[in-house]
């Protein structure tokens, strides 16, 4: 087991030091929540000394750019398959910290069988799973995890869940798989849950960095262009709607025996898991 | 003779003894019976490679059954993957952090590779591909076919790009061309294909087994983390079309390297031919044989066998078709390098095309009956 390095000890106290690990300003639209998690990713990798060491793995979405913003070396993936992409990274170089940095629309639909094998595998990455119930960047379209009844570009009349189907629950199926060493859902909604969200963030780089099995936070976000509301609205929509569709907390965290209450695998499962 | 190994669940070889029909000499390399795809994997290992991802399908199978157990014992990467989309993903992703990648299928499989392969094309990746061809379209069947060639040397993903495409006819010419892809792949920065068949893969011949080894490069453009230096970026997307321009210029300068350097091909009996078959892979055996038995007939036929498909030897063929009465593609289908080859000879030969389709191969015989035909058709307008 490798251990995270650990914090260091600064004088005084800083309170709005950009973090290192942030290059360029981001583009995103006001409000949007996909800069948050960049800051956050970057405060995490940077405190847990980890920049250098470091994969990104990109994906197809509004954070298409995010190796523009986030000095890390990175690699692009085509839309959906970043959970491929970084099965091959990491079972080449185990030694680094490989991370995808997904949407919904990318991760849920186009790239739900590669994100499902990366899983159920064990697959020692972690995923950044930011959802926004919508896909940004391509005119804000539904998505699968776009609420029932919620508008949408191709969903005019709301989410009719009797022809376009129900909001997919990635996390909690994927929390079902053994190889899921950590699964968490947070919210960028307000402060609170944005520093719930970095814990989390923080959490699945150290089980990473344990070398047990595939770690995934889902980050729950605004999409204000998409929704058509304001930065403010938005917000309030997250905490007030989205959170009430999706419940927040740590799904999976084997290593603190958190796992879902599930009959017990059989024989035939118990010699598989025993690898991990 | 001696038989190479094989996984626990296969079948063990027949031991053919070629010395008992006398065929190798006291000091002569010992030869092994080895089924292509199995040759090819072996090659494969002996060149370094570092990971290797697949999906099963027929008439590759024995391929991924050999990575299986072979990547492992040398402590290198071996995945399953979910299908031939994310092998090609996971490749992308090994090759981004150095690893030295082959990739295999079958057709069916092979279309669902070509939209990494354009990604890889454009992030400069290299990784070189197996395709051992069955009949299409879709399903198709799972006998030998060539209905892959335009895929292979102008189709497979989006966009404007190319892929360097060798075409083994036997599996000993395969064991060297698998070397050969993985030494064009790092040079250019490329995918390569080697586009085999279904009788390729599946037969089994002696072989020498020479499978060399492959220097490990150090390249500067590899993902390791960007630890005291500039971060890397490995990517396809250029969103202003001026920079998408100038990389697709870049591109193409280095095709044309590639088009300038590494044309193969091989002749045979061209000396004096004035009847040219034109054949790559499994159907260029048949077309050999045909020459043969054309030659009994006085007919002097020769065999014009591309290796490289993309590069297309088509200065090559212009010289070996000056002065012939007739060419004749054969192939494993309707007629796809037949294309090729009359954009090659710009009309200064009349060309003819034999091919059998859906995983039938062509008969010497039928080669040369078709030969007869067109020469009596072509002296009668003669006269
Ligand atoms: C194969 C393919 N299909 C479709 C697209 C177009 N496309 C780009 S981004 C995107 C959706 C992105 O949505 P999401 O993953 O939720 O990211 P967001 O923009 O919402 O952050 C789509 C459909 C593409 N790039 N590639
Ligand atoms: S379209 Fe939505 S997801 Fe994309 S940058 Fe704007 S707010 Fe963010
Ligand atoms: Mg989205």
């Amino acid at each position: 087991m490798t251990a995270a390095e650990p914090v260091t000890e600064q004088e005084g106290r800083t309170i709005y030091r950009r973090p290192l690990l942030l290059s360029n300003p981001t583009s995103y639209c006001p409000g949007c929540g996909h800069g948050i998690v960049h800051r956050l990713l970057a405060e995490v990798l940077e405190e847990m000394g980890l920049g250098a060491k470091t994969i990104l793995v990109g994906s197809v979405g509004c954070s298409v750019f995010a190796y523009d913003f986030l000095a890390l070396d990175s690699v692009e993936s085509p839309h959906g398959r970043a959970a491929a992409v970084a099965t091959g990274v990491k079972r080449f170089r185990p030694d680094k910290v490989v991370f995808t940095y997904q949407g919904d629309g990318d991760l849920a639909a186009i790239g739900t069988a590669e994100i499902v094998h990366a899983a159920a595998r064990g697959e020692r990455f972690t995923v950044v799973f930011v959802n926004n119930g919508i896909y940004g960047m391509t005119g804000g379209q539904m998505a699968p995890t776009t609420l029932a009844g919620q508008k949408t570009t191709s969903s005019p009349r709301g989410r009719d869940v009797a022809t376009q189907g129900y909001p997919l629950p990635v996390t909690e199926m994927l929390s079902l798989l053994p190889g899921v060493h950590y699964a968490a859902r947070v919210s960028v909604a307000d402060p609170g849950h944005v520093g719930k969200a970095k814990q989390a963030l923080r959490r699945a780089f150290e089980v990473q960095l344990e070398d047990k099995g595939f770690s995934i936070v889902e980050v729950l976000s605004t999409c204000p262009v998409g929704w058509g509301l304001t930065p403010t609205e938005a917000m309030e929509r997250l905490r007030d709607i989205v959170m009430e569709a999706y419940p927040v907390g740590t799904f999976v965290d084997r290593g603190r025996g958190i796992a879902p209450a599930l009959p017990q695998p059989g024989a035939a499962h118990r010699s598989i898991t025993e690898g991990f | 003779m001696t038989v190479v190994d094989r996984p626990a669940s296969a079948r063990p070889h027949s031991a053919a003894a070629s010395r008992a029909h006398g065929g190798d000499a006291e000091d002569a390399p010992q030869r092994v019976l080895m089924k292509g795809n199995e040759a090819i994997a072996e090659a494969a290992v002996a060149a370094g490679c570092d990971a290797y991802f697949g999906y099963p399908i027929t008439p590759q199978a024995e391929l991924l059954e050999w990575m299986a157990r072979r990547m492992p014992e040398e402590g290198r990467v071996f995945v399953q993957a979910e299908s031939e989309l994310a092998a090609i993903n996971m490749a992308l992703g090994a090759s981004a952090a150095g690893a030295r990648v082959l990739v295999s299928s079958s057709s069916p499989g092979i279309s669902l590779m070509a939209e990494g392969m354009s990604y890889m094309a454009g992030s400069r990746l290299p990784v070189v591909l197996v395709n051992v061809m069955r009949g299409g379209p879709g399903l198709g069947s799972i006998g030998a076919a060539q209905g892959d060639y335009l895929q292979a040397t102008k189709g497979h993903g989006h966009g404007d790009y190319r892929v360097p495409v060798l075409g083994p006819s036997s599996i000993s010419e395969a064991i060297d061309l698998v070397r050969e892809a993985f030494i064009l792949a790092e040079r250019y920065r490329t995918p390569v294909m080697i586009l085999a068949d279904g009788i390729l893969g599946q037969a089994m011949e002696p072989v020498a087994p020479t499978f060399k080894t492959l220097a490990k490069r150090q390249p500067d453009w590899i993902l390791d983390g960007a630890d005291h230096r500039e971060p890397r970026v490995l990517k396809s997307l250029h969103l202003r079309p001026e920079d998408l321009e100038a990389h697709d210029i870049e591109l193409h300068e280095v095709y044309q390297q590639i088009a300038a350097n590494e044309i193969r091909w091989a002749g045979e009996r061209l000396e004096d031919a004035d009847v040219l078959l034109v054949a790559y892979g499994t159907a260029a055996r048949v077309a050999r044989t045909a020459v043969e038995r054309l030659r009994d007939e006085g007919v002097r036929a020769g065999l014009f066998r591309p290796i490289t498909l993309w590069p297309f030897p088509a200065a090559a063929l212009r010289e070996a078709a000056t002065g012939a009465r007739v060419v004749m593609a054969v192939e494993m289908s309707a007629g796809q390098m037949v294309e090729d080859v009359r954009l090659a000879l710009e009309g200064a030969a009349p060309v003819f095309h034999h091919g059998r389709m859906g995983g039938m191969v062509p008969s010497p015989d039928g080669v040369v009956d078709t030969m007869r035909r067109v020469l009596a058709s072509s002296e009668e307008a003669a006269r």
